[in-house]
């Protein structure tokens, strides 16, 4: 990965200018990282949203538990038992996907709790006009519901984005080579920490400040009442 | 019945990572009050140092701070025991998130309730302690307790730094005993025993807070 790469350790800012290409690659693992994750957390929150809601009892309930268990307990420690115990069954999958996965399966427990606000803000009064307009339970999820919810969730799924773009560090334990493992890297070999840790430090920090600005003004741009889908 | 094996040492970790999170969250809750009042009402250098506070710690990644303060620091000759350093940077960074509670429940408070305060004479610090603070705990708690159980996931982090926590000796008896499976499924039960009583806590103290803190006698007299 270090092959071809050079730094020049003279003054703090030569050093930095010299391995900032190798972190910018980090950044791009990073967000593709935080991208995947983000997207198995979308789909996977949706799921256990809609069972939550089953008629069953003992789906919801289930689901209940597992979700609650799934983020009551740290996202390294989820990431440690995919990692080790998957093979164990069989499963090899690429540090960067388990990684993506543990994630992914996190935030899921999140994200499920937003869909789930979303969907209980729409009044108990529109379900029953629409059941009462003969529409079906995909009509009713498709033209009344989903319009509704989508501009209520998508701040509080950008914060989740976010937040997530934040945790991807924690991969960097089981080998995928992100923004800090690599700053880590370059500090073993060099002996010197402080500069690439705070150039890692500085991205990040510029990486949140632009996203939240993008936040804030996706947020205003939003229409208020819902936007049609067809 | 192997994994009863693990018990001990796992619950040795359990008790660190116990008193690390509470450690955390006693002087985060600190860091937090003083950032979010100095947000508030803090002049403009002192909400202004409050805010870089807030963004820094924030903005930036917890495993990062953590590395930051742990390989870095002490190559400018600062340096701490990982268990300070550990604490320190774990308390910073919730504080930093528990600052934006405290003040998104300071402004809360209403302006008629600031208007009154004005007429009866309170001064700035009177108002603050018996008439916003009162009534924006009460507003603060159901928030600060997922920031608790933040804290506690969190903390799993410290391991990284050669602190002997629950994640800490989980991989130590991984590595030994290659059971995968049953060590770390403990140890996701040990977390998430810890979460489910650490929630009961803040539950008592929100219930405290609302029934009597929230309006106290000094405010009367």
């Amino acid at each position: 990965m270090m092959y071809g790469f050079e730094w020049d350790t003279t003054t703090p800012l030569s050093y930095a200018s010299s391995i900032l290409p190798i972190i910018l690659i980090g950044l791009t693992v990073t967000l593709q990282a935080a991208a995947a994750g983000f997207a198995i957390a979308l789909v996977l929150g949706l799921v256990f949203a809609l069972l939550r809601r089953s008629r069953f009892t003992a789906v919801s309930w289930t689901t209940a538990i597992v979700v609650e268990f799934l983020r009551d307990t740290p996202l390294l420690v989820q990431l440690f038992f995919l990692y080790y115990v998957l093979p164990d069954y069989g499963i090899t999958l690429p540090a960067f996907l388990t990684g993506a996965l543990a994630l992914g399966l996190q935030y899921s427990a999140y994200t499920s709790e937003v869909y789930r606000g979303g969907i209980e803000a729409v009044p108990r009064g529109q379900w029953e006009a629409a059941t009462a307009l003969n529409l079906s339970r995909l009509q009713t999820y498709r033209d009344i519901v989903v319009p509704q919810i989508v501009p209520r969730i998508l701040p509080a799924m950008g914060n989740y984005l976010v937040a997530m773009i934040k945790e991807t560090p924690v991969l960097s334990v089981v080998t995928v080579l992100e923004m800090m493992g690599l700053a880590n890297m370059i500090g073993e070999r060099t002996f010197e920490y402080l500069v690439p840790l705070t150039l890692v430090g500085l991205i990040f920090l510029l990486l949140t400040l632009i996203c939240s600005a993008g936040l804030h003004r996706l947020q205003k741009a939003l229409p208020k009442a819902g936007i049609p889908l067809r | 019945m192997e994994w009863l094996s693990y018990l001990p040492a796992l619950s040795r970790g359990a008790l660190i990572t116990a008193g690390i999170t509470l450690s955390a969250i006693a002087i985060g809750a600190v860091a937090a009050f003083a950032a979010g009042i100095a947000r508030v009402e803090g002049g403009r250098a002192l909400s202004l140092v409050a805010l870089c506070y807030t963004e820094l710690f924030r903005g930036t990644s917890l495993l990062v701070q953590l590395f930051w303060f742990y390989y870095a620091l002490p190559l400018v000759g600062i340096s701490f025991e990982p268990v300070a350093t550990g604490i320190l940077v774990l308390s910073l960074h919730v504080g930093a998130y528990g600052s934006e509670i405290v003040r998104g429940a300071l402004q809360s408070v209403s302006v008629q309730q600031h208007e009154a305060a004005r007429a009866l004479n309170f001064g700035r610090a009177q108002t603050l302690l018996h008439i916003s603070l009162p009534q924006a705990l009460v507003e603060m708690m159901p928030a600060f307790g997922n920031l608790a159980i933040e804290t506690l996931k969190l903390s799993s982090l410290v391991s990284l730094i050669s602190i002997a926590d629950l994640t800490f000796r989980a991989q130590s008896i991984r590595n030994l005993t290659l059971d995968s499976a049953g060590v770390y499924s403990l140890t996701l039960v040990g977390y998430f025993a810890m979460s489910l009583v650490l929630m009961l806590i803040m539950r008592l103290i929100e219930r405290l807070v609302r029934r009597g803190a929230a309006f106290p006698r000094a405010a009367h007299s």
